[in-house]
């Protein structure tokens, strides 16, 4: 193969490597402060899209990203107060099958306010049609968007949940809420707060995803599913392992295609999932705690 | 006593409804409507339901089809074949309607084909794969153009822009492995050599990787075929990296927000589709004009968004049904032969003619090759 072509294959990689990633690293606040996977974090993304190209009629794009954003966070926090908030030691499953209710009532609403049409953020530089070259190998601006977007989430996590008390409290919630509480954590407090950054998080991923990949009210299942995936590779939990696991799965995919037919893209990315899985059962980069505390348990 | 009184009020209920029922003049019909208003296929359904709704409303407001008022039942199958299967036993079994306009896509219409047609159900599919009514089932038609058409269409323009070597893209789902089948079947006649074929999922957000393949495989043109917004993501890719090829695409291309969706990357994209694309355009004499600025004058000031083809299939649905029911009652059997029989049906596809052996009715000429420019459709011309 072609050195440039080998190249356009890798910045393909790269590009599903961040949409995935970008979504998945969402999936980590919310398990890092509760232990729980939110199965709506796919419709926080879908939110922030959907919102800032609302705004977008109205004020300059920055304002309709932050507001969007923010929108987000008040929707993510009404919903864990309305219907988390008060349960008294839920179980992890009672509050999987929550998050899963909370994302088809957040779908179905998207669906009255907006309709059905496909929306789409302007390209934040440039436009549908241009790219930057380098040596024959073309990447649309949208996609470094997109990755600089990715890494300012990844570091601002990284900072807050080892550098912050806050963030530390979050973890020490997770990993038992009931110790945490007795040390004087405020235990609900941080879970909501979960939500909220969560929310946030996702919103900005669903507004600069948004040119490339479009966004309509029924987006966030389908992005939620990649995005779990990386997360799960990386290892829950883990920021940096959901971008690496983003990657790995994205240039794989893109590779697949050079060689095999397209149709089998995903199930080439879902084989190597359960391959990793099979060998290293909590994702490839895991937190030394998981895994401590698995082996003690 | 209550029973006595239950039995009075029953008695009141039925006579005024009877009374009602002699007003309108005939039984009113019901018409199961199946349409992927929502998910990926929402482009189809939605445009397609909003129509029934507005011609419906418009019909009974004159006093119906031949005086029988028409009752819309509309389901909305999502796009997916195992919805629209049971939603299709529902409306035959439970809601006993007379005929079913539907589904929007070519996949759903294969898998309730067999249902309508062994319960004697008219089907009026708005999809447009040819396998639909080939071979004829004699209770199943459909009104959108034959995607054969369709190819037949593309191919004459490449051979007059000298395009030999072709890449294509196609969707998983039916009208995407229905248009890729025709596409391959009829290429070789036209001298056209398909050198890379790929196909890609339904919900694909990004498409690089497939663009750069047929990049690789040194194509002259690319042709898409497809119905989701990926149709939209493909050109994008394709201009992103470079590739200044031809852009040709399916009649799935037909809705004017796909061309806003892929905005400076769609100018000079393509595609065959029926003239109600370019209403306005029309020269006076056309015999669809009429027909075509009606529609598209109800349609755009009620709902305030562009007419597309897929709304016109409804219109045309709705109006063959309608006019068969007119001239053979409310009796099954004698509308289907009606239907089967018609002539010269002006609708918003085109000219139908339909015979027993073709339940699609509409010529290639149905078909005009249409571009974009400056955001909006216009005819390519010569």
């Amino acid at each position: 193969m072609a050195v440039e072509l080998a190249l356009q294959y890798l910045v393909a990689g790269l590009t599903y490597g961040t949409i995935y990633a970008v979504v998945g690293v969402g999936f980590n606040i919310i398990y890092n402060a509760t232990g729980i996977i939110n199965f709506a974090q796919g419709e926080f993304v879908m939110l922030g899209g959907m919102m800032a190209v609302t705004l977008h009629r109205l004020v300059p794009l920055p304002l309709a990203i932050a507001g969007a954003v923010l929108f987000t966070m008040v929707v993510g926090a009404a919903l864990e107060v309305t219907f988390i908030r008060w349960l008294d030691r839920p179980s992890v499953l009672r509050m999987i099958i929550i998050t899963i209710g909370i994302s088809i009532l957040v779908r179905e609403g998207a669906l009255l306010a907006w309709g059905e049409q496909v929306r789409a953020l302007p390209y934040f530089s440039g436009d549908e049609v241009s790219s930057l070259s380098y040596g024959g190998v073309h990447v649309s601006p949208q996609v470094l968007w997109s990755l600089g977007a990715l890494l300012v989430i990844v570091a601002f996590l990284w900072v807050f949940f080892q550098r912050t008390p806050i963030g530390r409290q979050m973890r020490a919630c997770a990993a038992n809420r009931e110790a945490a509480a007795l040390c004087g954590v405020p235990t609900r407090n941080l879970v909501t707060l979960s939500f909220v950054l969560s929310a946030g998080i996702g919103a900005l991923a669903g507004c600069v995803v948004s040119p490339i990949t479009y966004t309509s009210y029924g987006v966030g299942a389908g992005l939620a599913i990649k995005g779990f995936t990386v997360a799960i590779l990386g290892g829950l939990g883990n920021s940096p392992g959901a971008v690496a696991g983003g990657f790995v799965v994205g240039v794989l995919e893109a590779f697949s295609v050079s060689l095999l037919p397209a149709a089998y893209k995903d199930a080439i990315s879902v084989a190597i999932l359960l391959a990793i899985l099979f060998a290293r059962p909590s994702g490839l980069f895991a937190p030394r705690e998981v895994t401590r505390l698995q082996r003690a348990g | 006593m209550l029973r006595i009184a239950a039995a009075a009020g029953w008695l009141a209920v039925s006579l005024v409804a009877g009374a009602q029922g002699k007003q309108a003049g005939k039984e009113p019909i019901k018409v199961g409507a199946l349409l992927a208003v929502t998910g990926p296929a929402s482009f189809l359904g939605a445009p397609e339901a909003r129509t029934l709704e507005l011609l419906v409303a418009e019909l009974n407001a004159k006093g119906g089809a031949g005086g029988h008022r028409i009752d819309l039942v509309v389901k909305d199958t999502g796009g997916n074949p195992e919805k629209a299967v049971s939603f299709a036993r529902q409306l035959i079994d439970e809601e006993k309607v007379f005929a079913i306009i539907g589904p929007a896509t070519s996949g759903e219409t294969l898998a309730v084909k067999g249902i309508a047609q062994e319960s004697g159900t008219l089907l009026l599919s708005c999809a447009a794969a040819e396998v639909i009514v080939n071979p004829v089932a004699s209770h199943v038609f459909k009104v959108a153009p034959k995607d054969s058409f369709a190819a037949e269409m593309i191919f004459r323009r490449m051979k007059k822009m000298k395009i030999s070597r072709i890449g294509l893209l196609s969707s998983n789902t039916g009208f995407g492995k229905a248009g890729k089948e025709q596409v391959e079947k009829l290429a070789p006649a036209h001298g056209i050599e398909i050198a890379a074929s790929e196909v890609y999922d339904k919900a694909a957000t990004d498409l690089t990787a497939e663009v750069t393949k047929l990049k690789a495989a040194k194509v002259q043109a690319i042709l898409n075929w497809s119905i989701e917004p990926a149709q939209a993501i493909v050109i994008k890719n394709a201009r992103q990296m470079g590739l200044e090829v031809p852009i040709f695409q399916s009649h799935g291309f037909a809705n004017v927000q796909y061309a806003k969706a892929a905005g400076a990357a769609a100018e000079g994209v393509m595609f065959p589709a029926s003239r109600i694309v370019v209403a306005d355009a029309l020269a006076a004499t056309d015999k669809q004009k009429p027909v075509v600025v009606a529609y598209k004058k109800a349609y755009e000031g009620k709902y305030g968004e562009d007419v597309s083809t897929f709304g016109g299939h409804a219109h045309d649905a709705l109006g063959i049904l309608a006019r068969a029911v007119q001239e053979a009652g409310a009796d099954r059997e004698k509308v289907r032969s009606a239907i089967e029989n018609m002539k010269g049906y002006v609708g918003t596809a085109g000219v139908f003619n339909f015979s027993p052996a073709d339940h699609t009715g509409l010529a290639i000429d149905a078909f005009e090759m249409i571009t974009v420019k400056g955001g909006k459709f216009v005819v390519l011309g010569e």
